[in-house]
C-alpha cells in the first residue's frame, strides 16, 4: 500500500464521520425549530388541564374522593344536561350536514374561480367573531325582530314565533357557525376527487345517480366523517351561542360548568364535568376513528 | 362466455361542435367499420379528444349524426350507449378491489354473482391478472393498473370500446411492449376499437386505419403503411413520421426542385399554398459511387455522423437545399464504406419514395 492510497482511505473516513455530524446537526436544528411551539401547548394546554382535572378528585372539604363524578350520575339535573347536549349536538350535526353537503357538492362541480369567489361567502363568517354573529341572530329572531316583524306585516303570522331564548334559537345559531367546519374538510374532499372516476362509472353503464351513490358519495366519506366529527365535538363543548340565544332555558355541559363556578362556586363538581366531556370527546374522536377511518384522510 | 356479441360499425356524419370561436369539430364525418381497430391520431388541440367524447356521450355535439349499427346515438345519454371506456388516467375506483372494479359493470347490468365471478375471472385472465382479483388498486403498478382497466372495459362484452390515450402514462418501454398486447387482444374480442393517441408511432403500430386529426377536421384517413408513404399533405407527412421538407414548384403531374423536374411514382396530391418535396431519411439510398439516372440526386457533402445505436443519422450538407438528413441501419452493411466527415456522398431519393405533397389540404 503506497502513501496516496493511504490518505485516501484516511478521507473516506473523515468524510464518512463529516456527513454524519452533519445529518445529526439537522436533526437538532429541526427539533429546536419546534420546541417552543411544544413547551407551550405543555405550559398552556396540558399543565392546566392535568391541574383542573386533579381538582375534581377532591370534594369540598379538601379531601381526596370520587364524589364529585357520583354526583354526575347520580343527580338528575346533571343527566339532564348530558341529554341535552348531546340532543343539540346530534341535531346541529345533521343540519350541517344536510345544508353542507348538496352545497359543497355544487361548488366542487363549478370552475376553479367561480368556487373560489363563492368560497368566501364560507369563510368572511367563519372569520367574524362568533360573538357578534350570535347577536346578530338575536336581532333577527328576537321577538320583535327582523324575522317576525316583517313576517307579521306581511300577515303570514298574527303573534310573533318563538325563535330565540329557547331550543330553536341555539340551534339556528349553531349551525350558523358550525357550517364552515363541515364545509372546508368535505369541499377540499370533494375538490380531490378525479372527475374521471364519475365519468368512468356512467361510460360503464351507471345512470348519473347510480354514479354518484356508487362512486362520488364513497369517495367523499372522508371528508364528511371529519367534518361530522369537528362539528358534533365543537358542539358538545359549546358555549356562548346556547348560552345567549337559549335564554337560560338551555342548558349545555359547557353552561353547567360555568354555572357551577359562578353561581356555585364549586370548581372540583366543575372540574369533574370539564373530565366528562373531555373523555366524551376523546372517546367520540376515538370512536369516529375506528369506525371511518380518519387517518386515511389525512395519510392521503 | 355465452352470447358472443358483435360488433358494430360506427358511422359519424356532418358532426360539429364549437367552443366560442373555436371548432373543436368542424363537419366531421368518418366511417368505422365492424371490427376495425381506428385510431384518431393529431397534435393536443386537434379535436380528437373532442370527438372521442362526443362519441361517447360526455360531449354533446352542435349539430350532426352519430350511428352505432344503425341506432343514433346523438342524443343518447352515455350510460346507455353500452361502451366499453379505457381512460387515460384509468380512472379505477380507489376504494374497491380489483375484481370489484372489473365486476363494476356487470353489476350494474345486474349479472348474477356466480356470472360475475367467471365473468371477471376470465377478463383479468385475458390480460394475465389472474389472481390479481383481491389486491388493492394502490397495490399495482402502471402497467397493471393499465390492465385492469382494460379488462373492466371489456368485461362485458361491448360492442365498441374507447380508449383516449390509455398508455401515454407508462413508460417507453411497458408502452412499446402493452402496444403490442392491446393489438393481440383486439384480434381476440369482437369489438370495434376508437383508440385516440397523439403519438404517431403508436398509431402505425396497433391500427387498422388512422385518421389523422387537425383543426377538428380529419385530415387524411388511411392504413398506417399508405398513411406514411402517401400522405395527403403537408401535416400528415410532417406529424407522421421523421422528415424534412422542400419546396417545389408543381403543375398537375410534374414537380420541379430547383428546376429540375423530380422524377415520381407517386401521384400528386393537390391543395391550397405551394407543394413541399417530403424528405424521410430512412428512404434515401446512400450510393456509393454516381446517382442512377432513374433517381432523383441529392448528393453532398458529409457534416455530421452520429451513432444511435439501432441506426446511423448522417447529416448532409447540400450545396442549395441546405441540411439533409439520412439514416442507415447501424449493421455493418449499413456503416461500411459510409464516407468520413467532410467527404462527398452520393444520395439517391427513388421515385416510388419521392413524396410531394400540398401546403394544406384544400
Amino acid at each position: 500500500m503506497n502513501l496516496a492510497e493511504d490518505s485516501k482511505g484516511a478521507q473516506t473516513l473523515q468524510n464518512a464521520s463529516t456527513l454524519k455530524s452533519e445529518e445529526y446537526r439537522e436533526r437538532v436544528t429541526l427539533l429546536g425549530l419546534s420546541l417552543p411551539a411544544v413547551l407551550a401547548i405543555l405550559i398552556v394546554v396540558f399543565l392546566p388541564i392535568f391541574w383542573l382535572s386533579s381538582l375534581s378528585f377532591y370534594n369540598a372539604a379538601g379531601a381526596l374522593s370520587l364524589e364529585n363524578y357520583a354526583r354526575i350520575f347520580e343527580s338528575a339535573l346533571y343527566r339532564r344536561t348530558f341529554v341535552v347536549t348531546f340532543q343539540i349536538s346530534i341535531a346541529v350535526t345533521v343540519i350541517c350536514v344536510f345544508l353542507g353537503y348538496p352545497l359543497c357538492y355544487w361548488l366542487s362541480k363549478l370552475p376553479d374561480r367561480t368556487a373560489a369567489m363563492l368560497m368566501v361567502f364560507v369563510l368572511v363568517p367563519f372569520w367574524t367573531s362568533v360573538l357578534v354573529r350570535t347577536y346578530a341572530w338575536l336581532v333577527l329572531l328576537q321577538r320583535n325582530g327582523v324575522i317576525n316583524s316583517s313576517l307579521m306585516s306581511l300577515g303570514v303570522i298574527e303573534e310573533p314565533l318563538q325563535l330565540a331564548h329557547n331550543l330553536t334559537g341555539s340551534i339556528i345559531g349553531m349551525v350558523h357557525i358550525m357550517l364552515p367546519f363541515l364545509i372546508l374538510p368535505l369541499y377540499a374532499t370533494m375538490r380531490s376527487i378525479d372527475t374521471d372516476l364519475v365519468r368512468a362509472a356512467v361510460g360503464l353503464g351507471s345512470s348519473p345517480r347510480g354514479a354518484f351513490w356508487r362512486v362520488f358519495f364513497p369517495m367523499s366519506l372522508p371528508g364528511l366523517f371529519a367534518g361530522i366529527v369537528l362539528v358534533f365535538i365543537l358542539s358538545l363543548g359549546f358555549y356562548v351561542t346556547p348560552a345567549l340565544l337559549g335564554g337560560g332555558r338551555v342548558q349545555m355541559l359547557a353552561q353547567r360548568i360555568e354555572s357551577t363556578i359562578t353561581v356555585y362556586s364549586n370548581w372540583g363538581a366543575a372540574s369533574a364535568l370539564g373530565v366528562v366531556l373531555l373523555l366524551l370527546a376523546l372517546m367520540m374522536i376515538w370512536l369516529m376513528n375506528r369506525v371511518f377511518g380518519l387517518d386515511k384522510l389525512f395519510m392521503r | 362466455m355465452s352470447t358472443a356479441a358483435q360488433s358494430l360499425p360506427i358511422d359519424i356524419s356532418n358532426l360539429c361542435k364549437a367552443y366560442g370561436a373555436v371548432k373543436a369539430l368542424d363537419d366531421v364525418s368518418l366511417n368505422i367499420a365492424a371490427g376495425e381497430f381506428l385510431t384518431l391520431l393529431g397534435p393536443s388541440g386537434s379535436g380528437k379528444t373532442t370527438l372521442l367524447m362526443a362519441l361517447a356521450g360526455f360531449v354533446r355535439p352542435d349539430g350532426g349524426s352519430i350511428l352505432f349499427g344503425d341506432r343514433e346515438m346523438i342524443a343518447t345519454p352515455p350510460h346507455k350507449r353500452g361502451l366499453g371506456m379505457v381512460f387515460q388516467s384509468y380512472a379505477l375506483f380507489p376504494f374497491m378491489t380489483v375484481a370489484e372494479n372489473v365486476a363494476y359493470p356487470l353489476k350494474i347490468r345486474g349479472f348474477s354473482k356466480s356470472d360475475q365471478m367467471t365473468r371477471v375471472e376470465h377478463a383479468l385472465n385475458t390480460v394475465e391478472l389472474g389472481g390479481y382479483g383481491d389486491r388493492r388498486i394502490t397495490q399495482l403498478s402502471g402497467g397493471q393498473r393499465q390492465r385492469v382497466a382494460l379488462a373492466r372495459a371489456m368485461v362485458f362484452e361491448p360492442r365498441i370500446i374507447l380508449m383516449d390515450e390509455p398508455l401515454s402514462a407508462l413508460d417507453k418501454k411497458l408502452r412499446e411492449h402493452m402496444q403490442i398486447e392491446l393489438k393481440a387482444l383486439h384480434q381476440k374480442l369482437d369489438a370495434t376499437v376508437v383508440y385516440v393517441t397523439h403519438d404517431q408511432r403508436e398509431a402505425l403500430t396497433m391500427s387498422d386505419r388512422i385518421a389523422v386529426v387537425n383543426h377538428g377536421r380529419i385530415e387524411q384517413i388511411e392504413t398506417p403503411e399508405r398513411l406514411y408513404r402517401q400522405p395527403h399533405s403537408f401535416f400528415v407527412a410532417d406529424f407522421v413520421g421523421e422528415s424534412i421538407s422542400l419546396p417545389v414548384e408543381a403543375t398537375n403531374n410534374t414537380a420541379q426542385l430547383n428546376g429540375c423536374v423530380l422524377k415520381s411514382d407517386l401521384p400528386i396530391a393537390h391543395g391550397s399554398g405551394g407543394h413541399r418535396l417530403v424528405i424521410r431519411p430512412e428512404l434515401l439510398e446512400v450510393t456509393y459511387g454516381a446517382v442512377p439516372e432513374t433517381a432523383n440526386d441529392l448528393s453532398g457533402h458529409v457534416h455530421e455522423i452520429i451513432y444511435q445505436g439501432d441506426s446511423v443519422l448522417v447529416i448532409v450538407q447540400h450545396d442549395s437545399f441546405g441540411q439533409i438528413n439520412v439514416r442507415v441501419p447501424a449493421n455493418r452493411a449499413g456503416q461500411k464504406g459510409l464516407p468520413p466527415k467532410g467527404a462527398r456522398i452520393g444520395l439517391a431519393l427513388h421515385p416510388e419514395d419521392t413524396i410531394i405533397v400540398p401546403e394544406h389540404r384544400s
